[in-house]
């Protein structure tokens, strides 16, 4: 088992120095096949990568560019438009509605990011703990059995369980916490906590279950050698289970982050925003700014807008899981 | 060695991208959209085809009375068939211009909104076949909010579309508490109104059921503004006449009532979770002394509750005055790139002429058929809530009284503005006049962006 892992890892020379795998072996093989390449020429390389840049160019860079393009316009969607500069971005970072969405987005990253990542490291680590069974491969099943779900049937099942009557405050009322009884949904200071709740329970199976397949990854000797030198769980945690984790919580943090900042099924289903504008995020004013209101120039600068934000934010943390130490 | 390659993987795929960027933004040409002209050269007819045809209509789910027609009609005219294909209200009024503007659009399309649909021009100009037919024997003020000017104000100009019946709005009293509270007449003004609310919130009833999470309560808002409100001023702003203003002295003392009356808890506290079906279903078992409604609710209303319920018209703010209600077409318009133009409009034409099709939209949407005020009146079960519904109308046609529903005065007003404000004025978070004022900024960034 270990062997066969140090194996896998060892074709990939990981910068985070735990696997040790041979550089010499992993150097040479790929300019073999560089030499062969060179010979063919560069036409068949090329050709190999054309569908995929083509299938690239057309869905992702093309509409990408329309995007780009349709920012600097006025435009309905269907008729004339007009050139207006960066007048469309001049508006995302003044309108206190579309700032408020974006405020809002950020908060979700605790519900998206923070809780899912760490209840996961929790878990995951509980479950390495326990040998290998029946109960551990349940306790996985059902914890991965929410990312199954659409996140649209998850808010709108959510939905049903918040409301006045339903599942949530009949269990708050069943064990004496009547008191605490609301529409979450619709109650001013609880819908963007409750929404984001949608999003860790949905989130916390994959967490879980990736840094499960992480933790199998660690050389099970570390742990041996940590517990000779008398370390207790904590401490096992933090020095062997956290930093072997590192790529993997990279991913997921990247993974969740993006999820946090584009979010727009769960609330389109749950809330649609309200009440007020207090779970509103750029995803669903998007969708409004350019479908109903058919301003498609003002919705594509804050879509831009919303790209570049989540960029900003992920690349640096693609930085950071890379380094080492 | 590591650090070079790196950099260099880092940098050519953000380089490609920028070229390939760049690369789009050239194949894409310059200004996107382009102008649409609208297909002319079709010869008006009042004569249906000897011809198959098949009509295509494109309808909101929830709906059924284009089924109901379009069966109607066949069976009068088996030439004619029909495709009616249904989407969600919010969907379908997204889609709407890209469906208007594709290569192969609907013959007919529920549009609750004109919007910038007439200026693209992919709406067929029904003045040709208003003289033909001689629909100037309608009511105008039915027609008048289906009408556009050259400059996009509504209420005024060309026709653009047919409503399939024409709606009223009032509220619904569940008798069995009014008898329980000793309340023995619907209210006949406003401070009547506010007496039996207190009542009911005294004796433990729900005063008005109402839900927000969908924005609905705006019946009650704008019900309790059209009786302050200048009614002629409230509809310009609703048409877009050019300096039209929401922020008026009749729409602030009405939005400042919503606040009272929220402040006094005559609303369910959990308005805002609470959505159209969830407080009709609520009212229809028997929760709440009021709601605020239209006509198609009043069938439901009547199979749910039986004799213990009552509709009329929102009282005015003095007794003896006039009434002001919502009322709207269940409008639809003929797509400018239909092939069949003749066809669809003597369809039209027929929903709103032929005794039976009449009698469908009665039957079906509790709405009255519209058309020539001289027609017989489809038959109604004496007593019912159909039958008030249909009085109600023919009464506010009488006073002059109808207006539009504020939420159509332009396509993003609604889930951009109206809805979310009026969940913070419902549950006390803003006064009547902060509602008026943000309703009317956002009023002013769409109209003028």
């Amino acid at each position: 088992m270990s062997a066969r892992n140090r194996g896998v890892a060892g074709s990939t020379p990981t910068p985070g120095g735990v696997t040790g795998g041979s550089p010499v072996t992993s150097a040479v093989a790929p300019r073999r096949v560089a030499r062969k390449a060179t010979r063919r020429g560069p036409l068949a390389g090329w050709l190999m990568l054309a569908p995929a840049v083509a299938a690239y160019g057309f869905f992702v860079i093309y509409p990408f560019a329309l995007g780009a393009q349709y920012s600097f316009y006025d435009w309905n969607g269907v008729g004339a438009s007009t050139w207006v500069g960066f007048q469309n971005y001049l508006r995302v970072f003044t309108d206190a509605e579309m700032l408020g969405s974006i405020r809002n987005a950020f908060v979700l990253i605790i519900f998206f990011t923070v809780i899912p990542v760490s209840v996961g490291l929790v878990l995951a680590t509980l479950i390495r703990n326990i040998r290998a069974g029946v109960f551990s491969t349940v306790s996985q099943t059902i914890l991965f059995l929410p990312q199954i779900i659409p996140l649209a049937a998850a808010g709108i099942a959510w939905s049903w369980m918040y409301a006045q009557t339903g599942t949530v405050n009949q269990i708050l009322s069943a064990i004496g916490l009547g008191d605490f009884t609301r529409p979450w949904l619709a109650e001013y200071g609880f819908a963007l906590p409750a929404v984001g709740l949608i999003g860790s329970w949905v989130l916390t199976g994959l967490c879980t279950v990736l840094l499960l397949t992480g933790i199998g990854k660690i050389d099970p000797s570390l742990y041996e050698a940590i517990r000779l030198d008398g370390a207790g769980w904590f401490r096992e945690f933090v020095t062997i289970t956290i930093p072997g984790l590192r790529q993997q919580i990279a991913i997921l943090v990247t993974l969740t982050v993006i999820a946090a900042l584009s979010s727009f099924d769960i609330i389109y289903t749950s809330t649609r925003g309200g009440p007020g504008r207090e779970t509103l995020v750029p995803g669903l004013s998007i969708f409004r700014i350019g479908f109903t209101q058919s301003d498609v120039g003002l919705a594509s600068a804050f879509g831009i807008v919303l790209m570049v934000l989540v960029l900003l934010v992920v690349v640096p943390l693609q930085r950071l899981s890379r380094e080492s130490k | 060695m590591a650090t070079l390659r790196r950099a260099r993987i880092g940098r050519t795929p953000v380089a490609a991208a920028a070229l390939l960027a760049v690369a789009g933004l050239t194949l894409a040409g310059c200004a996107p959209g382009g102008t649409t002209g609208p297909a002319d050269g079709v010869e008006v007819s009042t004569e249906l085809t000897t011809e198959d045809v098949v009509l295509t209509i494109a309808d909101e789910t929830g709906f059924p009375v284009t089924d109901a027609l379009a069966e109607e009609f066949t069976k009068q005219h088996p030439n004619v068939t029909f495709e009616v294909t249904r989407d969600t209200f919010q969907n379908l009024t997204a889609n709407a211009p890209r469906l208007l503007a594709s290569d192969n659009p609907p013959d007919l399309i529920r549009l609750p909104t004109i919007g910038d649909t007439v200026k693209d021009g992919l709406l067929a100009n029904l003045d040709p076949y208003y003289d033909a037919y001689g629909w100037d024997a309608w009511p105008a003020s039915q027609l008048a909010p289906l009408r556009m000017s050259e400059d996009g104000v509504r209420g005024s100009g060309s026709l653009y579309q047919l409503g399939l019946g024409y709606s009223v709005t009032g509220i619904y009293m569940n008798l069995a508490h009014a008898e329980e509270l000793g309340i023995e007449a619907p209210p006949e003004s406003i401070a009547e109104l506010e007496e039996q609310m207190q009542l009911a919130k005294d004796a433990g009833i729900t005063p008005i059921m109402a839900g927000d999470s969908d924005g609905v309560v705006n019946f009650v808002v704008q019900a309790a503004m059209n009786q302050y409100a200048d009614k002629d001023e409230f509809l310009s702003w609703m048409f877009n006449e050019p300096g039209a203003s929401y922020n008026t002295p009749g729409n602030v003392e009405g939005a400042e009532l919503i606040k009272k009356w929220a402040d006094a808890g005559y609303f369910p506290s959990d308005i805002n979770a609470i959505d159209y079906f969830t407080f009709v279903t609520r009212f229809s078992e028997g929760d709440g002394l009021f709601t605020f409604n239209g006509n198609w609710a009043a069938q439901g209303y009547q199979d749910a509750l039986g004799d213990d319920v009552t509709f009329f018209l929102a009282p005015p703010a003095e007794k003896g005055g006039d009434h002001v209600a919502m009322g709207a077409a269940n409008s639809f318009s003929v797509a400018a790139g239909s092939d069949n133009l003749n066809e669809v409009v003597y369809f039209l034409n027929w929903i709103h002429t032929d005794p039976k099709a009449r009698q469908i939209i009665v039957d079906v949407t509790g709405a009255s058929p519209g058309g020539d005020p001289s027609l017989p009146l489809p038959e109604v079960e004496p007593g019912s809530l159909i039958e008030r519904a249909i009085a109600m109308s023919a009464q506010i046609g009488a006073e002059n009284g109808q207006v539009d529903f504020m939420a159509n005065t332009t396509a993003g007003i609604y889930a951009g503005s109206i809805i979310p404000e009026s969940q913070l004025l419902v549950t006390g978070q803003i006064t009547g006049k902060e509602f008026v004022e943000r309703v009317q900024a956002f009023y002013e960034q769409e109209i003028g962006g």
